[in-house]
């Protein structure tokens, strides 16, 4: 399969607060080539620089020093115009999305993106029906105000909105924060739908390693605002011991799997999700799953 | 471009002026504003000039910092000193070209009108600057409270003025991220006509809108938890006292008011 880059960064820096008592670097030098296709889940501490980052790769914060690269073109802040293009390119989910419903109804809410894009009402409405499908929103509900739905719906609702510009690459910056777990695993099956359906990039800040560990293709963790590594969930969950040194954790499952290692269990150490670790106590127990 | 704005911008420092009791600090500035208009001549307001700058050193605020408190009052300033400059015409005359008159007296009361209305704006920054918001509000509340005899609610009204400021920082982070959100679905706001900017504008306020409100609400429901009911018979965490210093700086200002109005009866 032939790889191709979508975002890159090169020795990407900001710094918030220039010249004030309060500057603090956000971003470090961070240099990253990420391919179209993939899942990636974006890990970190709190401050570590994650949310900062992400606001580069369309355009909503500009580069201290460094560059980014959006599908092979260089994102470059002179040209407005242009700028508002490559922002249709990459999608932006923020953290408690549905703060930003205004419209009277979910229906003009969800068409607001693609009708900045100057898209024809035809092609909007089957953008609109179609994502709508996709997070599991009745049509119903379309033509309700956004302000009365239910915290997960208003959920569901944010994120079309930027589901149905149809972006090259989607990101969601925290899309389950403060929601229970049904929700949550509502929002992240349909993510996932959406990533398999579309064969788009997707990117998901969590906290949650399981949430990523079920999901990503490729794991980025930042860490005290530098890139720590972005890798296969194999190889990032190996490092369980350096995660847990920045206060981050590997999955429940994986440490259950390097215990039994330690215990000198001969079991492998790659383990990360539930299903794949049931598959192999299975065959040690001698049965097929 | 949000950030830019001063307002209940406190910058947090140990000076001697930062320790004055707030109530203090409004009753000099009051002093402070009387000074500059009572200055009739450029000597006189030069006293009022060496008063500013002295307080302004003691407070060690940066001098950037005081620049950008300043900046957005520019036009303000050219504008008085432009439309006093060409419409006051004592004095004598040094320039006369059609029905444009420039006069010694226009001269001189635009740049008295400039100077003063910098020291103005240097005076009271220099209050904000230096007194934490809530100390503000205590202190206006004390100041005030004379007038709850006559049945004004002084200690609603500061509760409300600590609240807003309280907010102003909140708002203002608020309005950053759903402009980011907007703009990350494409929303305009830096080009198009004047219409165009105003209606691009309602996916901002609105959900502004719904936040505020929802914050009052929840604002409102977490005081009545802790059993607010309003300034009766409430204590304070802060006792303001007035120490010595304050007599000292008190004196101090009183005495630059004095040469002041004794420059004024000499000249």
């Amino acid at each position: 399969m032939i790889k191709i880059s979508i975002i890159k960064t090169e020795n990407l820096t900001y710094v918030y607060g220039e010249k004030t008592p309060f500057e603090h670097t956000a971003v470090d030098n961070v240099s990253i080539d990420i391919d179209e296709g993939e899942f990636v889940g974006v890990i970190g501490h709190t401050g570590s620089g994650k949310s900062t980052l992400i606001q580069h790769f369309n355009g909503l914060l500009k580069a201290t020093s460094g560059r980014v690269f959006i599908d092979n073109e260089e994102l470059l802040w002179e040209d407005k115009k242009k700028l508002r293009e490559m922002r249709f390119k990459v999608g932006l989910v923020f953290q408690y999305p549905e703060y930003q419903l205004f419209e009277e109804t979910v229906y003009k809410d969800i068409s607001f993106g693609p009708k900045n894009m100057g898209l024809d009402d035809d092609e909007i409405d089957r953008r609109i029906k179609e994502t709508a499908r996709l997070v599991g929103l009745d049509e119903s509900i379309l033509e309700k105000s956004p302000f009365e739905l239910s915290g997960g719906q208003k959920r569901r609702a944010a994120i079309a909105g930027v589901m149905a510009m149809e972006p090259k690459v989607l990101i969601l910056d925290e899309p389950t924060a403060g929601l229970d777990p049904k929700g949550r695993d509502r929002i992240l099956g349909q993510i996932k739908e959406y990533h398999e359906e579309k064969k788009n990039t997707v990117m998901l800040v969590s906290h949650s390693m399981e949430d990523v560990a079920k999901n990503a293709t490729k794991i980025l963790v930042m860490n005290n605002s530098k890139l720590f590594c972005y890798d296969t969930p194999v190889n990032v969950f190996k490092r369980a011991d350096e995660l847990e040194g920045m206060g981050l954790s590997v999955p429940q499952v994986t440490k259950v799997f390097n215990r039994l290692k330690a215990m000198g269990i001969p079991i492998n150490d790659d383990v990360y999700t539930v299903e794949y670790g049931k598959k192999l106590i299975m065959k040690m127990l001698g049965k097929q799953a | 471009m949000l950030k830019d704005i001063t307002i209940g911008q406190f910058f947090p420092g140990k000076s001697v002026v930062h320790r004055l009791d707030p109530r203090m600090k409004i009753i000099l500035t009051g002093i402070f504003i009387v000074l500059l208009f009572m200055a009739q001549s450029i000597l006189a307001l030069s006293v009022g000039i060496i008063f500013m700058l002295g307080a302004f050193l003691i407070s060690q605020i940066p001098l950037r910092l005081m620049a950008k408190s300043i900046k957005p009052i520019i036009p303000i300033i050219i504008f008085t000193a432009v439309l006093n400059l060409f419409f006051i015409s004592t004095g004598d005359m040094l320039l006369h070209f059609w029905i444009i008159k420039i006069t010694t007296g226009g001269v001189k009361t635009s740049i008295f009108m400039v100077v003063r209305i910098v020291c103005l704006i240097i005076g009271t920054s220099l209050l904000t600057y230096t007194t934490s918001p809530i100390a503000l509000t205590d202190a206006i509340e004390r100041l005030l409270s004379p007038l709850k005899k006559i049945k004004v609610p002084v200690h609603e009204l500061s509760m409300m003025m600590t609240i807003a400021l309280r907010f102003i920082p909140t708002l203002i982070e608020e309005t950053d991220k759903i402009m980011s959100a907007q703009k990350a679905r494409g929303a305009d706001m830096e080009t198009g006509s004047l219409i165009q900017r105003a209606k691009a504008l309602v996916p901002i306020l609105i959900p502004l809108f719904v936040s505020a409100f929802r914050r009052a609400e929840e604002l409102a429901m977490a005081m009545e938890c802790r059993c607010y009911h309003g300034g009766e018979g409430r204590t304070r965490l802060k006792q303001l006292h007035i120490a010595a210093r304050d007599f000292a700086a008190l004196t101090v200002t009183v005495l630059f008011l004095a040469v002041v109005i004794l420059i004024n009866r000499i000249l």
